[in-house]
């Protein structure tokens, strides 16, 4: 009883400070949504080309596992229907048409990919249904005016670029870039976020060399980029390739400067296998902590997730970077739930997660918070600069903040 | 090593032969399907309307690479291929060109039809693997293809092309989705009569004079090349309105879409429908549709395991596919029939 | 010019990948008469298996023979197993039946040690060989070991019963029943020789390429096209059509202005299959005449 009350006081004082004193007394629901659970509608690669990802549709379903043990959201469970799509936008569309039709969600959480969000965007938003925090770093899910119920997460690929530009601009001016890109719409998307920032020196790239994922090996593009005689190495690469990459510039015993984009940050997941001696001084960006670097080994907020993979998801790899990312989407869409309490429709789902002020997941660098609005749709737009060390990433310079982008 | 060497081989054919009778149904049967397919829509949710359609599109992809492998005998993993320039020119046509949807389909079924019929003919040399080899070549080099940065104003490259989905016509009281389903399966059923009365025409004969023995065909004064190419055509054309069809039903194209894992599908679709039996192809599209879905409901992380094993099963109950269990049905049924 | 012979010798190194790959699938076409796609994705279960023996504490080439041995027991299992039951089925369905397998081996691996990317050792070490900063020693022992492996092979197929009873028994069933060779199991043997040649391959791939469960699927692509460049039927074939292809592809990839590097595959592919119009045998291969 005490702690139902102190639940309730809890809730009224979130409420008045989020909610700025909306009425809190009548519940409403939605479609997917009622006093005892809230139905959250998820696609992910589980098989095919990119299951590598399939990681992050498990640590959420983990995660959520656990926020329902410990009594779930305002006194509601969290039901998370999470589909195979198989990174293939018709199988997408299918699969969401599903959750929504047949499965009734309340909202989609966390789609994985560009194209097969692409594919759903315009039927969720013309069915008004939030397609929240999509698990993709395209630029295009900030816009709000045209696509109201579409909202991204992590850093956009081109804000990033355009740190990494301005970092060469003031650094070294006089730099001959070649880039090492995906052909898809990561790479691309990247590679226009970098010359972009470049503004009018984008002639400093002076190499640009795409490869294809069936590639079963890419040193033949660096070899050409080092005959090209370019002294900054930008590496746009999934974490197999980037890994590759690192191996052979030290097997050519080449050093121009390194950037490694922060896909491929990964301790565990590049930097380990392609070896430490390898990497000395490459640099890259991030907005979260690493499972795999021993400096957050005593932050409150990795012991948390630890606790949280040791209890409810023993099989997850620390070292997996996209364990580290499904659990802050997920506190993330957890807070957005919270903010909404009893008011569960899709339409103030939607304008909770507009109106997330300086939320911090456990998993976010110290200093990166959440900000959203109804006019910016990009929940994380912060992100620091890095430089590899001994056995770890040494965080250098300000938090900087993309003005550029969105 | 031992190039010198000359072996002799008198090959077997690699599809074993189908009689064309047996190729499809008894009108009994086929009206009943007709019925059931006509009326499904009308109790069924929404979303399961647009899964029959995506039904009907895939049964069309694999009844077109029935047309090339169960009737003239060659073999393709090159399918996507020209699924995915059905697709864009659809797409293309439709969002740049403000074209009607309606339109577009026999444009792509002809500009297909060319793109097959012109693979065919360096295809002509080839057989058995070295085929596979060359239309697997296509399905990989297809995505890269759409991707190239001087089509991108059309394609819109990587991003790929939303696509508007029509309305019913004269006002019709039909949702879209049940309106694309009507408008799908009425092209799907013309293809599909014309499929059927290709094969029983002089030139359906031919093709299967050639699937059946190549030499022996053109030893009677059949055009081998001709028809070949013929057969590359006629399939590359259908699987092309089945794109324009897939994707205006998925409103979306992009080169993601358009994998070697399409063609692999629809390849399995027709193994498992049954090589050469053309009803088997619906069978095969519902294979492919729905067997990954329950393998995902027995085990997410072992979900393409499962896929694999149920695969199994199938291929080892019925090896010869969906014809084998009709063969045995009607049999039985003329058993009953004799009492 | 200097451009040129790097791109020649980068070739190379990565033609040594494909050669490697291009050796098993010539094997197991030796014994069944046609391409198995789960391949790949044997040699790649093959490597986990080594790999996790050395995380148990065995020594790298103790590892590596056992995982050889395991290999070949595990193809004759698979053939007895999946594909004896299939041998009366069409073509088509035995390789639908390589396409479950695929299936199957591919999602196994990912639940059993996850898709992040595994370093994978080396015995010959990744200095630069020969002074050359192109091809390091690793590669240069993994040329080794193929050209070893193709001379083995070669002896195989031609001076010793087994090998030759082998061929008999993939070319002509019939008359080799006759003769009192049993069929059966020599396609079975063909199976686990073919394993295990894929799992050295991909023990030398490994350490290249970072071991991973989709490791195997580009390779296995271009794998396929040097063995049927070189002649389906030749291990000599396959070794120098993974080296040819090597090299194609990559300056296809920097003197094929405008969509060269986009297009290298395709255009590799496309090269492959006009000589396959010219030599549809192969470059190597025997050519066969058919007979009504």
């Amino acid at each position: 009883m005490f702690v139902e009350k102190l639940k309730i006081a809890a809730l009224a004082t979130a409420a008045v400070v989020l909610m700025s004193g909306t009425a809190l007394a009548q519940k409403k629901y939605d479609t997917g949504a009622t006093d005892t659970e809230i139905k959250i509608g998820n696609i992910m690669p589980y098989s095919g080309p990119a299951s590598a990802y399939g990681v992050i549709g498990k640590t959420e379903q983990a995660y959520f596992n656990k926020i329902n043990a410990e009594g779930g959201i305002n006194g509601r469970k969290i039901n998370f229907i999470s589909y195979d799509d198989a990174y293939s936008p018709p199988k997408a569309v299918e699969q969401t048409r599903k959750l929504v039709e047949s499965d009734e969600v309340l909202l989609m959480f966390n789609p994985l990919g560009t194209p097969s969000n692409s594919a759903i965007q315009r039927y969720l938003n013309s069915k008004k249904i939030p397609q929240l925090f999509v698990a993709t770093g395209a630029s295009k899910w900030n816009d709000p005016k045209d696509f109201p119920w579409t909202m991204g997460w992590q850093p956009s690929y081109q804000s990033e670029a355009h740190i990494y530009a301005k970092y060469l601009l003031k650094e070294k001016p006089d730099a001959k870039i070649g880039v090492l890109y995906q052909n898809d719409d990561f790479g691309k998307d990247y590679l226009k976020g970098l010359k972009d920032g470049l503004g009018a020196k984008a002639s400093m790239i002076t190499a640009e060399e795409s490869y294809e994922t069936s590639e079963p090996s890419i040193d033949g593009h660096i070899v050409k980029l080092k005959a090209a005689g370019v002294d900054v190495f930008v590496s746009i690469t999934t974490p197999k390739f980037a890994a590759q990459a690192i191996k052979k510039l030290a097997e050519m015993d080449w050093h121009p400067l390194h950037i490694v984009s922060n896909v491929s940050a990964s301790v565990g997941g590049v930097i380990k296998p392609a070896g430490f001696e390898n990497s000395q001084g490459i640099l890259s960006a991030a907005y979260a902590k690493d499972g795999a670097d021993s400096q957050w080994d005593n932050d409150p907020g990795m012991q948390k997730f630890y606790a949280f993979l040791k209890e409810y998801y023993p099989e997850g790899n620390r070292l997996d970077g996209s364990v580290v990312y499904g659990y802050g989407a997920a506190q993330t869409m957890v807070q957005v739930l919270k903010q909404a309490g009893d008011d569960l429709t899709r339409a103030n789902v939607m304008k909770q997660a507009a109106s997330l002020k300086n939320f911090t997941p456990d998993t976010l660098l110290p200093g990166i918070k959440i900000n959203t609005s109804p006019t910016d749709y990009a929940p994380i737009k912060q992100l620091q600069m890095m430089r590899f060390k001994g056995e770890k990433w040494e965080l250098f310079g300000d938090i900087i903040n993309d003005e550029l982008g969105n | 090593m031992s190039a010198a060497v000359e072996e002799v081989v008198t090959e077997a054919p690699a599809v074993e032969a189908v009689p064309k009778r047996a190729m499809t149904l008894g009108t009994g049967t086929s009206l009943v399907v007709l019925a059931l397919l006509i009326l499904a829509p009308l109790v069924v949710k929404n979303f399961v309307i647009f899964q029959l359609t995506m039904l009907l599109v895939y049964g069309l992809a694999v009844l077109a690479l029935n047309i090339l492998t169960g009737g003239s005998g060659q073999f393709s993993l090159g399918q996507s291929a020209f699924y995915a320039v059905g697709a864009y020119t659809s797409a293309v046509l439709m969002e740049q060109y403000n074209v009607n949807y309606a339109l577009t389909l026999p444009i792509s079924g002809i500009l297909c039809f060319a793109v097959g019929f012109l693979f065919g003919q360096p295809a002509l040399r080839l057989s058995g693997v070295y085929l596979a080899l060359a239309t697997f070549a296509l399905a990989t080099a297809m995505p890269q293809l759409l991707k190239l940065n001087f089509l991108e104003p059309w394609t819109g490259g990587v991003q790929g092309l939303v696509v508007t989905k029509p309305d019913a016509p004269f006002g019709l009281p039909m949702s879209q989705d049940m309106w694309l389903y009507y408008f799908t399966l009425a092209i799907t059923i013309a293809i599909y009569v014309g499929a059927v009365n290709l094969l029983r025409s002089r030139s359906g004969r031919a093709f299967m004079a050639i699937r059946d023995n190549e030499i022996a065909a053109s030893a009677m004064g059949i055009d081998v090349a001709l028809y070949k190419t013929l057969a590359f055509g006629v399939s590359a054309g259908i699987t092309g309105i089945a794109g324009s069809l897939g994707a205006i039903v998925v409103q979306f194209v992009a080169p993601d879409s358009y994998t070697i894992g399409l063609a692999i599908q629809l390849f399995l679709g027709m193994v498992v429908g049954g090589v050469g039996w053309l009803p088997g192809s619906i069978v095969g599209a519902a294979f492919i549709i729905f067997v990954p879905n329950m393998a995902e409901n027995i085990s997410k992380g072992l979900s393409g395991a499962v896929f694999g094993v149920l695969l199994f099963l199938v291929i080892f109950v019925v090896p010869h596919g969906a014809r084998q269990v009709a063969i045995f049905c009607q049999q039985t049924v003329a058993k009953f029939r004799k009492r | 010019m200097e451009l040129f012979s790097n791109q020649i010798l980068a070739g190379i190194s990565t033609g040594a990948i494909y050669a490697c790959m291009a050796l098993a699938v010539v094997m197991i076409y030796q014994a069944i008469d046609h391409l198995n796609f789960a391949q790949g994705e044997m040699a790649m279960f093959s490597t986990f298996i080594s790999w996790q023996m050395m995380q148990w504490g065995i020594p790298y080439w103790a590892a590596f023979f056992l995982t050889i041995g395991l290999s070949f027991v595990a193809g004759i299992a698979i053939e007895r197993i999946l594909f004896k039951p299939l041998a009366k089925a069409p073509v088509l369905t035995n390789v639908a039946g390589f396409i479950a397998l695929y299936s199957i081996i591919n999602s196994s691996a990912g639940l059993i040690w996850d898709f992040t990317i595994k370093q994978y050792p080396t015995p010959f070490g990744s200095a630069p060989f020969l002074g050359s900063q192109l091809i390091s020693t690793h590669q240069a022992g993994m040329i080794g070991v193929t050209i070893l492996l193709l001379i083995g092979l070669y002896f195989f197929f031609q001076y010793t019963r087994v090998g030759l009873a082998m061929r008999a028994a993939a070319s002509l069933p019939e008359s080799a029943r006759l003769v009192g060779i049993n069929t059966s199991w020599m396609i079975a043997l063909g199976w686990g020789m073919a394993s295990a040649i894929g799992a050295i391959a991909g023990m030398l791939i490994a350490p290249v390429v970072f071991l991973e469960p989709n490791m195997m699927g580009g390779v296995l692509i271009y794998g396929f096209a040097a063995a049927v460049l070189g002649g389906l039927t030749s291990p000599l074939g396959a070794v120098v059509g993974g080296f040819l292809v090597g090299i194609f592809e990559n300056l296809a990839g920097t003197y094929i202005p405008g969509v060269g590097n986009e297009l290298k595959l395709p255009i590799a592919l496309a090269l492959i299959i006009s000589v396959l119009v010219v030599k549809p045998a192969g470059l190597f291969g025997r050519a066969i005449v058919k007979r009504v």
